[in-house]
């Protein structure tokens, strides 16, 4: 009789061998910044290592909530890729969908619009504004709504043209760039600071007394009610994937699709609404970096990077929901720590090449996974 | 005995599986010896270790007494060993002798010198009957004459022990006697032969002794002209095969299945693959399509399941679901185990239940509210695996990827019979297959025709098509070439329908 914990049963756990590649992966990659910190500076290597492990609770609540709003984005793009993953796609869009969604939340959040008549430039209200105290919702909905239309279209694009969508997601995110520029400098600049007006109070996300818990005393986090809503949907595409009828046809198209259709789905459907579902999650990615005091949209010409840790997070935590939860934490908390690292004579980079060596070892995982295997199966001879 | 090959107490495994096992290979020159054994028993493994393919964990190998090691194909090309794979190494575009001399080109001054090679694959094929046309292009000529092609390609580097992986498979009755006395030549011009098949009669036909290879281990070593093909049959499977299959006349009933001047276009090969295909499949009656590989067997039924684009007619039951979609061809009437079991009958990455669900999983009692109702479904599935006796590791849990073919088969053929539909689509259900799996997809079979299903099947063995069906539709080239009563037509007959008929 074979126990649970005896290596040749655990070997047979697929669940077990991946995980601990993943968290292998993680051992690794932090050891690796801890010999670049003895190579720059092998006074201060235990203290910066020390903030490193520490993380997101080296200045205890106030940096915990700043690892809450460094964690929600991720979160939403780590759970976009990774529902696309698992539905047979490879949504690297998310940083495209994620821009789309910021810039609809904010389209519906400011005080003010431009409008031209001929050369005249006419400020107009925002008609969003009436909607009071619901306003927030609108301006969540409206990200939800661009990211998933941004998704749609590398969809449409696959199921009836046959267009990869790695290819269609990548070109995406260069159109939501430059579309993002050309928006916010017409429609929505405040000359004033050289980027889009502030979002009005009623449009941000609340922070449910947060202010009063993630504090030092002095300075409250911006923790907010997004990283509940994050939670939300870790839970919804978590049963949506495992428990309903459709979450079964989206994984029977993505594991086989000739068989999917075999079977009567239609696979063109299921492939455009996965890609919807994908882009919306990205795009109430993109609200939740800006639906808070004192951010505002820059129409500088840049991807924003949260899309692309997505695809970083989706692979650590196994493309599974409940893992993209913890790989996002753990992001957060790399780069909350990175920014005490500071205080010693370390640069904040450190942080990113840990989390690159990460993300890696993270990709190679198929290695990893079979180093594990070779450990547990290996029998004493 | 003088040997010519010897190999002694060879043992390879893969990882949870031995596929050799301490086993002893004799040869005689001139000799044509076959290895007999059912799918995965250990017969390539043997062969690829011989060619160099792979390395085995112990044993010797003894080429015309000397020891030898043959590390890749390359050693044993160089040691005269030749090998037709059952997939031909072919170059599509290249013409034959261009593709004969690959890797052994003649050059002057950086140019291919193609003009002596040439007379040499003529005298060759003058020398043991092997008609080809050293100019013409791979993709212009048949699989048969393919097959030549690879057996010059031996001989053209002086191959004097040749290995022919299940060479008859893809070839009609007329190729397959050509073939054997191709081999019959050869051998009597010294060559020695070592033919992998699980086919008993070619081996009875052909062969002088048989190395009985079972799950891995050598069971046998039988004289050919002492056995008969069921003591071979027994060595093979471990116990008495029946191979008459007992059943009873049929009794053709209404029309179900009614196919009117179907055709389906290739944008590929830029002609009709299935070309004006009219007839009708009744309750009671198997109808087998019988015909060499690629003659538009696959796209004729792709297009009455719905999943390939057609022009015709497609009637179910007196009614025109011509344009209806797959689910609902499926749900009026139509079940289908597929060619190709891992590409269209299987999603490998889920978990044996939710493969069996794969037809039901949208209608109750598998789902409520649009949520899977995993009780029953587990419930269902447990109920399948125990009614077809489905074995798997870990019964409804077991990744689907790791079951055997028949295992994975039998799942795919419990799941469509339990549709119980009024049409039952069966393409090449037993390819790959050992003959015990094989005994019982062809009872099921039979057992669906006797409940008053109409059952159309697709097969590419002559055996299986004149023991199981009632009645034989030919195709060839995509045409329709005469339907056959099962009980009386001859072989020749089917195989010169098979190859084009009198046209």
């Amino acid at each position: 009789m074979k126990r649970w914990w005896q290596r040749s049963a655990l070997a047979e756990n697929e669940l077990f061998v991946s995980s601990l590649s993943s968290v292998l992966a993680i051992v690794i990659g932090l050891l690796f910044g801890f010999l670049l910190m003895v190579v720059v500076s092998p006074s201060e290597s235990i203290q910066g290592f020390r903030i490193i492990l520490t993380g997101g609770f080296n200045d205890g609540l106030l940096s915990v909530g700043s690892m809450i709003v460094f964690a929600t984005p991720l979160i939403f793009t780590g759970l976009s890729v990774a529902f696309a993953y698992r539905t047979g796609l490879f949504n690297i869009g998310a940083s495209g969908q994620l821009m789309m969604g910021a810039l609809a939340a904010t389209a519906v959040g400011v005080p003010q619009w431009w409008r031209y008549e001929g050369e005249l430039r006419i400020a107009m209200d925002n008609p969003f504004l009436q909607l009071g105290s619901w306003h927030w919702v609108a301006a969540l909905l409206a990200a939800l709504l661009a990211g998933a239309l941004w998704g749609l279209i590398p969809g449409v694009l696959k199921a009836y043209f046959n267009v990869n969508e790695v290819v269609a997601t990548i070109m995406l995110n260069y159109i939501a760039m430059f579309v993002n520029s050309l928006v916010i400098t017409r429609y929505l600049f405040n000359s004033l600071i050289g980027r889009a007006f502030s979002v009005v109070p009623t449009a941000l996300f609340p922070r449910m007394g947060m202010e009063n818990i993630f504090t030092d005393g002095l300075r409250s986090s911006q923790a907010n009610v997004s990283f509940f809503i994050a939670i939300f949907f870790v839970i919804v595409i978590y049963f949506v994937l495992n428990y309903t009828v459709f979450g079964y046809e989206l994984k029977a198209v993505g594991f086989n699709r000739d068989a999917a259709r075999y079977a009567g789905m239609n696979a063109k459907r299921n492939l455009m609404l996965s890609m919807m579902i994908s882009g919306g999650l990205a795009g109430m990615g993109g609200a939740s970096l800006y639906l808070f005091a004192g951010r505002n949209l820059d129409p500088v010409l840049q991807i924003l990077p949260q899309g692309f840790d997505g695809i970083a997070i989706a692979l650590l935590g196994l493309g599974s929901p409940i893992g993209v939860f913890f790989a996002g934490m753990f992001f957060s908390s790399l780069k909350v720590g990175g920014q005490f690292l500071q205080l010693l004579s370390f640069r904040i980079e450190i942080i990113d090449i840990i989390i690159s060596v990460v993300i890696y070892l993270a990709a190679l995982s198929l290695i990893l996974n079979r180093l594990v295997l070779y450990v547990l199966k290996r029998e004493k001879q | 005995m003088e040997t010519i090959i010897e190999m002694r107490g060879i043992r390879k495994a893969f990882p949870g599986v031995v596929a050799n096992d301490n086993i002893n290979l004799v040869v005689a020159p001139g000799e044509i010896h076959a290895i007999l054994g059912e799918n995965g028993a250990g017969k390539s493994t043997l062969m690829s270790i011989l060619f160099g393919l792979y390395k085995a964990d112990r044993g010797e190998i003894f080429l015309r007494g000397e020891p030898v090691s043959i590390d890749n194909p390359n050693d044993a090309t160089r040691l005269g060993i030749g090998m037709v794979h059952q997939h031909f190494k072919l170059v599509h575009n290249f013409t034959v002798t261009e593709n004969i001399v690959l890797g052994q080109e003649d050059r002057a001054n950086g140019l291919i010198q193609l003009e002596e090679a040439k007379q040499k694959i003529i005298a060759l094929s003058d020398q043991y009957g092997l008609k080809v046309n050293p100019d013409s292009l791979i993709e212009d000529i048949s699989v048969g004459m393919q097959q030549r092609v690879e057996i010059l390609k031996m001989l053209y580097r002086d191959a004097d022990i040749l290995i022919f992986d299940e060479p008859t498979a893809v070839l009609t009755p007329q190729e397959v006697q050509e073939l054997i006395n191709v081999m019959r030549e050869l051998s009597n011009e010294g060559k020695t032969i070592i033919l992998i098949t699980h086919k008993l009669h070619e081996i009875k036909s052909i062969a002088d002794r048989v190395t009985v290879l079972r799950k891995g281990a050598q069971v046998a070593v039988l004289d050919v002209a002492t056995s008969s093909i069921a003591d071979m049959a027994e060595a093979m499977v471990g116990r008495p095969v029946v191979f008459d299959l007992q059943k009873a006349e049929s009794t053709p009933g209404d029309v179900v299945l009614s196919v009117r001047g179907l055709s389906v276009y290739s944008p590929v090969y830029k002609k009709n693959v299935v070309n004006d295909m009219t007839f009708d499949v009744r309750r009671g009656e198997i109808l087998c399509i019988a015909g060499v590989e690629g003659n538009g067997q696959t796209q004729l039924i792709e297009a009455i399941a719905g999943l390939t684009e057609s022009q015709g007619e497609v009637w179910l039951l007196g009614e025109n679901i011509s344009d209806d979609s797959i689910r609902e061809r499926n749900l009026k009437g139509i079940s289908h185990i597929p060619e190709d079991r891992h590409k269209h009958g299987l999603v490998l990455d889920f978990k044996l239940s939710n493969n069996l669900i794969l037809q039901n999983y949208f209608e109750p009692p598998m789902q409520r509210r649009m949520m899977l109702n995993f009780s029953n479904i587990n419930e269902f599935s447990a109920s399948l695996i125990e009614r077809f006796d489905v074995r798997s590791g870990k019964g409804i849990h077991t990744n689907t990827r790791s079951m055997s073919g028949g295992n994975q088969q039998k799942a795919i053929i419990a799941r469509e019979v339990i549709r119980d539909t009024d049409l039952l689509i069966a393409v090449q259900p037993t390819r790959g297959l050992d003959v015990g799996a094989i005994e019982y997809i062809h009872q099921q079979l039979i057992a669906q025709r006797d409940q008053g299903k109409a059952v159309l099947m697709v097969s590419l063995e002559l055996d299986e098509v004149l023991s199981v069906s009632d009645r034989i539709l030919v195709m060839f080239e995509g045409n329709h070439m005469g339907e056959f009563d099962a009980a009386t037509v001859s072989d020749s007959e089917l195989g010169v329908a098979m190859a084009g008929g009198n046209r």
